[in-house]
């Protein structure tokens, strides 16, 4: 290990397998100062912008914020959570919480918090640590995660998570290799910042505590190599290792392989080395959040491109719509117009965040700035032509010589199109690191890594889908073999019943014959509460009955009718003479079970014997009074919420009765389909009168329902009746 | 004559040659099938593997596995309407038959879906927790159902149930976390 | 206006397919310039024949493949130089007077049977130059080993005009035939070096008394020892242009120049010299120019390097113990089918992938 610090003391690194040299385009930025711009007219806050879930809104529309009030938050409290939380970059209102497109190559939306600043810019109350030596490891720690600090080099994993760690840590890395051509966002910051991200390293270094602090930079940026080198002169963990200019250096497995020789293994992230990797303007937004106490909310972009006439390295705050940047570096759009006057194909306006190798075309100027947005590439036609000449592969390898992670292109590509995710897999493209040195090599102008996402992505989907073909197999197997089980239980239970009453009937016992006076006395008893309520209310049901009888004769009905609204009233009646029994049910119930009055109940069945069979009908309900005992009390205490139910489903049926109607009409073949609205006109009647029965407060809204229903069916014969006229013509 | 029984004894040794040779190639292919044989799943279970095990019974079979079983058994592999025309490729390359188009029966729109709930109208009948083959519904009697989004699998069989229409099959949205870099079909935004 | 929207990486080198096929073709213009000044117009006039049929068969091909709508494609891939290139290989490695249809039934069957029905660019197996070589030597070995002997020796003048006269109608202005043109001023039917090497050793001869043979001259071949080291030229400058990587001009003539080596220091009187095989036949050319090309070699440096070793030990092989004097044509088909095999071996480790798993490779 000791080698390894000598090597690097000695300027002597190790290289990683290929890579490029396109042209560098840094001086566009690298000479000017880091502007400060004025406050933009709207911010708009996506509420995630890092890897992880995103947080919880904590305001609402029209909400005044002050800058650096923290906008979102995790339900857990712990620190382990990847939640990261949103600031305020300014004071202002909340103007609106809606969709809006996200930084992210899809243009998909996302929930984005819109901030209209109210120009004061007022921050919220602050307490600025002077010694953040005295803090301890926790309050740190808290200070880092309530900041919302994630990694600003791109990826935008939660800082608090990488620094929470508390296996031995070899090696700190600080990247600042910022490789990719045209950004200059971190070379300017440590020009102008050194102090700070000095800081901020030392606020790494007491969490981690490592053996090492490396910072990789590459040898493009001597100036910031220089300040580095004097601040960090008196530090002698510290070590500023100048590493040759190569994209893509500042890969993370690529600057661990040059710094320390080691290569990750495939799957294994690097702290299982012993190694933590913090990118510079991270070390920066630390200190700040440390030691001011001033959360995320701002970061350098490098605004560049030959579009714009001012291209420059800002100070933008998180939510600035590119737009905005774009203005303020003067973008050009004069140049674009007069070629459109000529030919509409150079009417496209490109615009990238994120550097030209592995940045991403913006579908609309209106994405704001984010926590991981290191750039804003505008780049003219002739410096990034928009065109796509691709043709075919002729294997000439050089893809192939340049990769860092020693795939092979090439035939990643052909099996990406033939989406042959088995080879995929072998030729392992999980390990493509998606820099684009192939594409950008590549003679044929393929782009290589754009089919490789399409297959990642795709694998990914169907990795997903057979994870949830799995569950929903186990899911539905598990199924079966409970309702298996549960029809088993029932059986086996049943069959106990019959044996047990059989085997009782057969003894003959004095309990026999008391079980079997019980059931006797059961439905005798049944038999004559029917009959009672039968002749109790005789009156009502006559009503109803000419009311009814009255509507038929009106629409001219045909005996099935009849038939159908007099098994409808025999329903009725049942739902009645239920009702009734439960009153007088509630006192019985318990000397129900205990069977001791079947003497006395039965000469009343033997008066009331003529009503009782006009009841016949109702019988077989009758006969079950439990199953019906609980439903009525149910009605009873919950009678508003039963007659939704009813309505509902009265509704449901009406839809599904004109549909059949409708059928019937269309295919003229009556008989079956008739059958069926008959019955679902039974049920709707039966719906409507228990109904009636149960509130007489909305007796009058349920007549109204009635008569509707009635008026329907009245129609519908109508119309079935002329049908028949017809047909019989 | 001697030619002719020396020719003979040629003509014997080489057939007897000939002979003991396949033989023991015969006896060596026999012991290698034996010794070297592939364990392979049964069809029926290289089926269920291929279906998208959505249990929707579309096919026409009460679920995957006896879709599977009827394939296997000589059944069309064209009846998988969730798992559209993918499966029937695969199905199509492990069986060694012609790819077909999906039934015209089947063919139905079979972009991934969820069953959702409108909780208002929601009766609490259980018709379609007792209809969903995946036990994906969550609900009691005379109580709101909701569906579990992660257990649905969309194959509607919850929908025809219902007494009351309440509920829906909503297309899963798309985001960037399944988002397949279809860079053609980005919304672009026309700024003039 | 509307946003462009791409997929990263947004800036490309600007080097192109065509242009890597046009620094080629521009490569073998020393090896072609060599040929003309020591066997004539011969070649020159075959590799005009050849372009012309190649890119009319291109043309045929891909129209017939490609919808009209995809007119500037085709344009575009007729120009890309593959067909150029191939049609000029052709042309090169033809005996100069051989009869017209030899070069237009080659320039067609390697476009249209070895290129365009494998598939177009990029996926055709076999090297279509040498393919369409290999078929013409076996369809019409007498027209394809009816070699003139150098200018220098040939009891004719032949110019422009006799050249074109004897390849379209097989006789010179003054009607001698290409038979008697390939008499030498001693009266002997001229071969190539390797084949009168070969055809020596045969009848008993040593190495030693067939360097005598006038063809040979006073190193290894008159004229094909500078058109040798012509192509070794272009194939240098491609080199320098990183047109080409070294990797298989490299292990293919070192395989060779080890293989002659050994061969020579066992048996000197059976065996030529290293640098004879070096500066014969299509040596150089198929050293850089057609063993380099992609579309049908191997793709890792580790696999080209394997490919060419495989080339130089074939080469050497059937230069000594085959029955056709040169063999760089054949060679390199043989490498060409074994192309894959040896992709598939030599696939480089990925970073992060300690060790390569070795019956992953196997099973495929």
């Amino acid at each position: 290990m000791e080698s390894i610090i000598n090597r690097i003391t000695r300027g002597h690194f190790w290289h990683f397998h290929g890579g490029i040299h396109p042209p560098q385009q840094k001086f566009l930025t690298k000479d000017k100062p880091i502007r400060n711009l004025p406050l933009p007219e709207q911010l708009i806050l996506p509420i995630q912008q890092h890897i992880g879930q995103p947080g919880d809104l904590l305001v609402s529309v029209g909400d005044r914020v002050l800058k650096g009030q923290v906008l979102t938050k995790s339900k857990k409290p712990t620190n382990q959570s990847m939640v990261v939380p949103v600031h305020a970059p300014t004071s202002g209102i909340v103007t609106a919480i809606k969709n809006s497109v996200i930084a992210h190559p899809s243009g998909l939306s996302s929930l984005c918090i819109f901030i209209e600043p109210d120009g004061e810019d007022k921050w919220q109350e602050r307490n600025i640590c002077e010694y953040p030596e005295l803090l301890t490891r926790e309050q740190v720690i808290d200070k880092i995660t309530s900041a919302g600090i994630a990694g600003m080099g791109g990826a935008g994993f939660p800082t608090h998570i990488k620094v929470n760690i508390q296996p031995e840590i070899n090696y700190l890395i600080i990247n600042a290799a910022e490789c990719e051509p045209y950004i200059t966002a971190d070379d300017l910051l440590i020009r102008e910042h050194s102090a700070t991200i000095l800081d901020g390293i030392n606020i790494l270094e007491r969490l981690l505590t490592p053996h090492h602090i490396l910072i990789g930079i590459e040898d493009n940026k001597p100036e910031a190599i220089k300040v580095l080198q004097q601040a960090t002169a008196d530090n002698p963990k510290i070590k500023v290792c100048v590493l040759p200019t190569k994209y893509p250096t500042g890969g993370e497995k690529q600057l661990i392989q040059v710094l320390t020789g080691q290569e990750v293994p495939s799957g294994v992230i690097p702290r299982k080395l012993g190694i933590v990797m913090q990118n510079i303007a991270t070390c920066f937004a630390i200190a700040d959040a440390v030691i001011f106490d001033t959360p995320l909310i701002r970061r350098v972009v490098t605004v560049s491109g030959q579009a714009l006439d001012k291209p420059q390295n800002v100070w933008a705050l998180l939510g600035t719509p590119i737009n905005y940047l774009l203005e303020q570096c003067h973008y050009q759009n004069t140049g674009d117009t007069g070629q459109r006057n000529k030919s509409n194909v150079n009417a496209n306006k490109h615009v990238i965040m994120g550097g030209p190798m592995m940045g991403f075309s913006l579908s609309t100027d209106q994405v704001p700035v984010v926590k991981i947005t290191n750039c804003v590439l505008a780049p003219s036609k002739d410096e990034i032509p928009a065109d796509n000449k691709e043709v075919e592969c002729i294997r000439c390898g050089q893809c192939a010589e340049v990769c860092p992670a020693q795939l092979l292109p090439q035939e990643l590509q052909w099996s990406a199109k033939a989406k042959d995710h088995q080879q995929l897999t072998k030729l392992n493209l999980a390990d493509c690191i998606e820099c684009g040195a192939c594409a950008y090599v590549c003679p044929s102008q393929i782009p290589l890594v754009h089919y490789y996402r399409i297959a990642k992505a795709e694998m990914r989907e169907q990795h997903v889908l057979h994870l949830q073909s799995e569950k929903a197999k186990t899911r539905f197997e598990a199924r079966k073999v409970r309702l298996e089980k549960e029809k088993l239980a029932r059986e086996t239970k049943q069959k106990k019943a019959a044996d047990a009453r059989k085997a009782k009937m057969a003894e003959n016992t004095p309990e026999a014959s008391n079980a079997k006076s019980a059931v006797a006395a059961a439905l005798a008893r049944v038999k004559a509460k029917k009959a009672k309520a039968a002749s109790l209310q005789p009156e009502e049901k006559l009503a109803e009955k000419a009311t009814l009888e009255k509507d038929e004769l009106q629409a001219d009905k045909k005996s099935q009718v009849a038939a159908a609204i007099a098994r409808a009233k025999a329903k009725k009646l049942a739902a009645k003479a239920s009702a009734s029994k439960l009153s007088d049910a509630e006192t019985e119930a318990p000397t129900e079970t205990s069977g001791e009055k079947p003497e006395t109940d039965t000469p009343k069945v033997k008066t009331s014997e003529t009503e009782a069979s006009q009841a016949k009908a109702s019988q077989t309900k009758a006969s079950q009074p439990k199953e019906v005992i609980p439903k009525e009390s149910v009605h009873k205490t919950n009678n508003y919420k039963k007659l939704k139910i009813a309505a509902a489903i009265a509704k449901a049926k009406a839809k599904k009765a004109q549909k059949l109607a409708e059928q019937n009409q269309s295919e003229n073949s009556d008989e079956l389909p008739q059958n069926k609205a008959e019955t679902s006109l039974n049920e709707k009647a039966e719906a409507a009168q228990a109904k009636k029965i149960k509130d007489d407060e909305k007796a009058k809204r349920i007549a109204a329902a009635v008569a509707k229903a009635k008026a329907a069916k009245a129609k519908r014969q109508e119309q079935q009746n002329k049908q028949n006229q017809q047909e019989a013509e | 004559m001697e030619t002719f029984v020396a020719n003979l004894t040629f003509a014997l040794l080489a057939i007897a040659v000939l002979g003991g040779m396949s033989l023991l190639f015969g006896a060596l292919l026999g012991y290698a099938s034996v010794k070297f044989k592939v364990e392979s799943d049964p069809l029926v279970e290289q089926l269920d593997q291929l279906l998208p095990q959505t249990q929707c019974g579309q096919c026409g079979y009460p679920g995957c596995k006896p879709y599977a079983q009827a394939v296997a058994n000589g059944e069309a592999i064209n009846k998988c309407a969730p798992g559209g025309d993918d499966t029937i490729k695969k199905i199509a390359e492990l069986m060694g038959v012609e790819v077909e188009p999906l039934d015209e029966n089947h063919e139905v729109d079979n972009s991934p879906k969820v069953a959702f709930i409108i909780e208002e109208d929601c009766i609490g009948c259980t018709k379609c927790i007792q209809a969903c083959p995946v036990d994906a519904i969550l609900g009691a009697a005379k109580q709101m159902h909701t569906i579990i989004i992660d257990e649905c699998t969309g194959c509607d069989l919850c929908v025809e149930p219902c007494p009351v229409d309440c509920i829906e099959m909503i297309p899963i949205e798309k985001t960037t976390q399944n988002w397949q870099w279809d860079l053609n079909n980005i919304p672009v935004v026309q700024v003039d | 206006m509307a946003f462009w929207i791409a997929s990263s990486p947004h800036n490309h080198t600007q080097n192109e397919t065509s242009a890597l096929m046009r620094l080629v073709i521009y490569a073998t213009i020393p090896g072609i310039f060599a040929q003309w000044y020591f066997f004539g117009w011969g070649n020159l006039i075959h590799i005009a024949l050849a372009i012309t049929t190649a890119i009319v068969a291109e043309f045929t091909v891909l129209s017939l493949r490609e919808s009209p709508s995809h007119q500037h494609t085709i344009k575009k891939q007729i120009f890309d130089g593959s067909a150029v290139l191939t049609a000029v290989l052709i042309g090169i490695s033809l005996p100069a007077l051989a009869p017209w249809w030899i070069s237009v039934i080659g320039a067609v069957f390697a476009i249209v049977v070895v290129k365009q029905l494998y598939g177009g660019l990029g996926y055709n197996l076999f090297n279509p130059a040498m393919a369409a070589y290999v078929m013409l030597l076996i369809s019409f070995p007498l027209q394809m080993t009816s070699w003139q002997p150098p200018l220098e020796l040939m009891n004719f003048d032949l110019g422009f005009t006799n050249s074109v006269y004897v390849i379209f109608t097989g006789f010179t202005t003054e009607g001698f035939s290409i038979e008697q043109l390939r008499v030498n001023v001693d009266g002997f039917t001229m071969a190539t070096p390797l084949d009168t090497l070969k055809t020596n050793l045969t009848v008993g001869l040593t190495v030693g008394e067939s360097m005598n043979n006038p063809v040979i001259g006073e190193n290894f071949g008159i004229g094909w020892e500078w058109m040798n080291g012509a192509f070794l030229l272009g194939g240098l400058f491609l080199l320098a242009k990183k047109a080409i990587h070294w990797s298989i001009p490299f292990s293919f003539l070192a395989s060779l120049f080890i293989c002659s080596l050994i061969a020579f220091t066992i048996s000197p009187d059976s065996s030529a010299s290293t640098m004879f095989h070096w500066f014969n036949g299509a040596c150089m050319l198929g050293a850089f120019f057609i063993l380099t090309d992609p579309v049908s070699g191997a793709t890792s440096i580790k696999g080209r390097i394997v490919f060419g070793a495989l080339a130089g030990i074939l080469v050497y092989i059937i230069r000594k113990f085959g029955g056709y004097p040169d063999a760089v044509a054949f060679s390199v088909l043989l490498c060409n089918m074994a192309g894959p095999l040896i992709d598939q071996y030599t696939r480089p480790r990925t970073y992060g992938h300690q060790v390569q798993n070795k019956s992953t490779g196997s099973n495929k």
